[in-house]
């Protein structure tokens, strides 16, 4: 650059820009100090992480006890994480490892890892050996169910009852997550329907589970459902959980689905009809793909709101990692630890939640084909 | 057509005529439905004749024999099922509307604040919105009901102005009185002096005098609205009449002069500061009841309960993180040449916003902001867990318990919820349609 410039005479060569615009302090007065409003503003904000953030890690870990055995040990100001460092076993796995009738960790611990290998070659297409992964995906589910129950091929059985934990909020995310997307699509396709009563039962069904709370499809199944079969036939407490659990989110996927299908132009319809194919290859082999495509972000949310409403088991007397959390606020050792036990289970929602939210981010800008209007 | 070309080609080609197959599929799903419901329908009649309950809605009108203490409407127990749902029905109505407002105002706040140029206010409230969006809402009401429930004992509750106070019953102010106490009527007097008793009656008679225990006895079931109480609420009505009278003139000038009178200012001015000349000219009583401290709790003033104050707290930051996310969108949705163009034409900043990006940005907001209100309206049912008697805790949880009735309990929850449901719709399509694009 010098050289040339040096070249031509004559020429004035390049100054630096004025020193304010450049570096730390062009960036500090570009995007915090631009005017007199945003310079308060930047300094209610500094005030703020000022004020509170030295507290909060303060609190947290510099005076926080980590050890003990019930509250009375915690001695300092800050946390009492003794809580979960004491009763990490119940807010992980709930009574599944006491006894009579638990079983050892390793089964649950070993259906964790299970499910992170049936898991990451559904999420990642560039995986070594994608497609002998992705058949132990399919068979996932039955080896997960022997490793949790057991009760044959040489594994002891434990009874639903005794899960509980994050072990009882995985089962129920998985397993809604995994449901609701093929129920919800095919209520979808129904409420799109040109046969009126398919469509009728569908929009029934939808608006229905959508104009009501959780918490009440809860209690129906937990007080009404023994009605509706005949005596003898009792239904587990969390296979009725699950019912309902998959139910109300798919009426909720079924939506976002509707969304990508009316979002896909009529030609595509009459050209997969002009190609011959029939209903159900042009839905799978041509709708379907682009629409859910779209939709992709609506899912996700789908999914993240499905996670966060496992917590509403507890109000039918499940015990998922809230609700064990919130039974060991309860007992006399640990009384009065609510934020600790609270905010514990919060950042375990978080991480979960926050990882499912950037992958969609992710997989959205992975597909993005260019089409976007 | 399709008649002529199946009937020609060959006679079993009907299994492949569509309308055939629609019409076989449909009845096959009818039949199974159909089948279903006689069998739920016939097993549950079944069911509840062993179990000796009998069906119908005739249990709302027997005692409840439970307390609604909590809420904004207490119900005693010898009043009927019936009316501790009212009291449910109220206590969720109203926290549904205050924690629409609320977080519809922080979420406002929000989604403008994750617009800001300003790098810190903008990571600030991003930061805010990933963290209360990504946690479970249940969870976060129980983590500020385990804060209120440990605020100070009363004795040494957080004071505001001398006349807030927070402790663990929940935050406590100063009650309102407009007009004078009514004069109760004698059997009502008579019913009340029954309840409390001989001996409590003699102490008042003794410590006040006949005339003076009577007065007390008043006082105590005095009502915010008493005699002479008409004139603020008569003038409060006529400045909201007026003011709605003025804005549609102005509209018309503005319309046809060009001219713009304030009608915001004037608004406030007139529906706040009517009532209140009217009550200084006329001298109505406007009486501040000040909570007081008498032994080991509070006396007097109004109070809400802890369990509410973390229900709306929860409810409204929750929601306010996806309203603020739906804001900032509707906003960013408005093209930029838009702002631009108004600008080129002179308008101010004020009116470009207020006139041109917002109305255009609500098309975007309405539609997922009616479905956050429809998701605070039914999450408010978690108010369960915090002890906070709604429809759910009240004929959803201790009538079901009591009775039995589970089905009918169930279905009149559901029902609240479903017409909670249906007129927040109705209302905000109503809206959206006013504010939509009008097209050719």
């Amino acid at each position: 650059m010098s050289d040339t410039t040096k070249s031509f005479e004559g020429w004035i060569a390049p100054r630096q820009p004025p020193s304010g615009t450049v570096g730390a302090v062009g960036w500090m007065r570009e995007n915090l100090f631009s005017s007199i409003g945003n310079s308060i503003m930047t300094i209610i904000g500094l005030a703020l992480i000022v004020y509170t953030v030295p507290g909060i890690i303060d609190w947290a870990f510099l005076s926080a006890d980590y050890t003990g055995e019930s509250r009375k040990d915690c001695t300092s100001d800050g946390a009492c994480w003794a809580l979960v460092a004491v009763r990490w076993k119940q807010l992980f796995y709930g009574f599944y490892s006491t006894s009579p009738g638990g079983g050892s960790l390793w089964r649950p611990n070993l259906a964790f890892i299970g499910l992170l290998i049936a898991v990451v070659p559904l999420l990642f297409d560039n995986v070594p050996y994608r497609r002998y992964l992705l058949l132990f995906s399919l068979v996932y589910p039955v080896l997960a169910w022997w490793l949790l129950s057991g009760g044959f091929f040489g594994l002891d059985e434990v009874s639903t009852h005794k899960w509980g934990g994050l072990l009882l909020t995985m089962v129920i995310g998985v397993v809604g997550i995994a449901l609701s997307l093929p129920i919800g699509i095919v209520l979808a396709l129904g409420r799109r329907s040109d046969m009126p009563a398919i469509r009728m039962l569908c929009v029934i069904f939808i608006e229905f589970i959508r104009g009501v709370p959780l918490i009440t499809l809860l209690f129906m199944a937990s007080n009404m459902l023994p009605l509706f079969f005949p005596e003898g036939i009792d239904l587990d407490k969390l296979v009725r959980a699950l019912v309902v659990v998959v139910a109300f989110s798919s009426a909720y996927m079924a939506e976002v689905v509707r969304g990508g299908l009316q979002a896909i132009p009529k030609g595509q319809y009459e050209a997969a009809d002009a190609m011959g194919l029939s209903f159900w290859k042009s839905m799978f082999l041509i709708i379907l793909p682009q629409a859910l495509k779209i939709v992709i972000p609506g899912i996700v949310n789908s999914f993240i709101g499905l996670f966060k409403d496992t917590t509403l088991v507890l109000v039918i007397g499940l015990f998922d990692i809230l609700g064990m959390a919130k039974a060991a606020v309860t007992h006399a050792d640990w009384i009065g630890l609510a934020r600790e036990a609270y905010i514990f289970v919060g950042v375990v929602y978080f991480v979960f939640c926050f990882s499912m939210s950037r992958y969609s981010i992710w997989l959205e800008e992975k597909l993005d084909t260019g089409h976007k209007r | 057509m399709s008649v002529s070309a199946s009937s020609e080609s060959s006679a079993g080609s009907w299994i492949y005529d569509p309308k055939v197959r629609s019409i076989f599929s449909q009845v096959v799903v009818i039949g199974l439905f159909v089948t279903l419901m006689y069998f739920i329908v016939h097993n549950t009649a079944v069911n509840l004749e062993k179990a000796g309950i009998a069906s119908g809605f005739d249990f709302l009108w027997t005692p409840a024999r439970y307390d609604v203490t909590a809420g904004f409407m207490p119900v005693k127990a010898t009043e009927t099922h019936w009316d501790a749902f009212m009291a449910g029905l109220l206590n969720t109505f109203i926290v549904a509307v205050f924690g629409c407002l609320f977080a519809t105002i922080l979420g406002v706040l929000l989604g403008v604040l994750r617009l800001s140029k300003n790098w810190l206010i903008n990571k600030l409230a991003a930061v805010y919105v990933e963290t209360i969006r990504n946690v479970p809402v249940l969870l976060q009401i129980l983590f500020w009901y385990g804060i209120f429930i440990l605020m100070p004992r009363p004795k040494q509750s957080i004071e505001f102005f001398d006349a807030f106070f927070l402790n663990n019953r929940g935050l406590l102010g100063p009650k309102t009185f407009f007009g004078d106490t009514p004069v109760l009527p004698q059997a009502k007097l008579d019913a009340m002096i029954a309840e409390m008793g001989e001996v409590k009656y003699n102490a008042l008679i003794e410590q006040f005098g006949q005339d003076g225990a009577i007065a007390q006895i008043a006082e105590s079931v005095r009502p915010v609205f008493g005699t002479g109480s008409w004139i603020p609420v008569v003038a409060f009505i006529a400045a909201v009449v007026g003011v709605l009278i003025y804005r549609r003139w102005t509209i018309k000038v503005q319309e046809a002069t060009g001219e713009q009178y304030p009608v915001f200012w004037v608004g406030v001015a007139a529906i706040i500061g009517l009532p209140v000349i009217f009550i200084l000219i006329t001298g109505t009583t406007v009486e501040l009841q000040y909570p007081v401290l008498k032994g080991f709790n509070f006396v007097g003033g109004s109070s809400i309960g802890g369990g509410f104050l973390a229900l709306w707290f929860a409810l409204s930051l929750y929601t306010a993180s996806f309203i603020g996310e739906i804001v900032r969108a509707g906003i960013l949705a408005v093209s930029h040449g838009q702002s631009e163009a108004a600008f080129a034409l002179g308008v101010r900043p004020g009116h470009t916003m207020r006139l041109v990006v917002l109305p255009q940005a609500l098309r975007v907001i309405v539609p997922p902001l009616t479905s956050q209100y429809l998701n605070l309206t039914k999450n408010s049912s978690l108010a369960l867990v915090v002890g906070y008697p709604d429809v759910v805790g009240t004929i959803g949880g201790i009538t079901l318990n009591q009775t039995g009735q589970a089905v009918e309990c169930i279905v009149i929850t559901m029902a609240v919820y479903l017409t909670f449901s249906l007129l927040i719709s109705t209302f905000m399509n109503w809206y959206n349609s006013r504010i939509a694009l009008v097209e050719r």
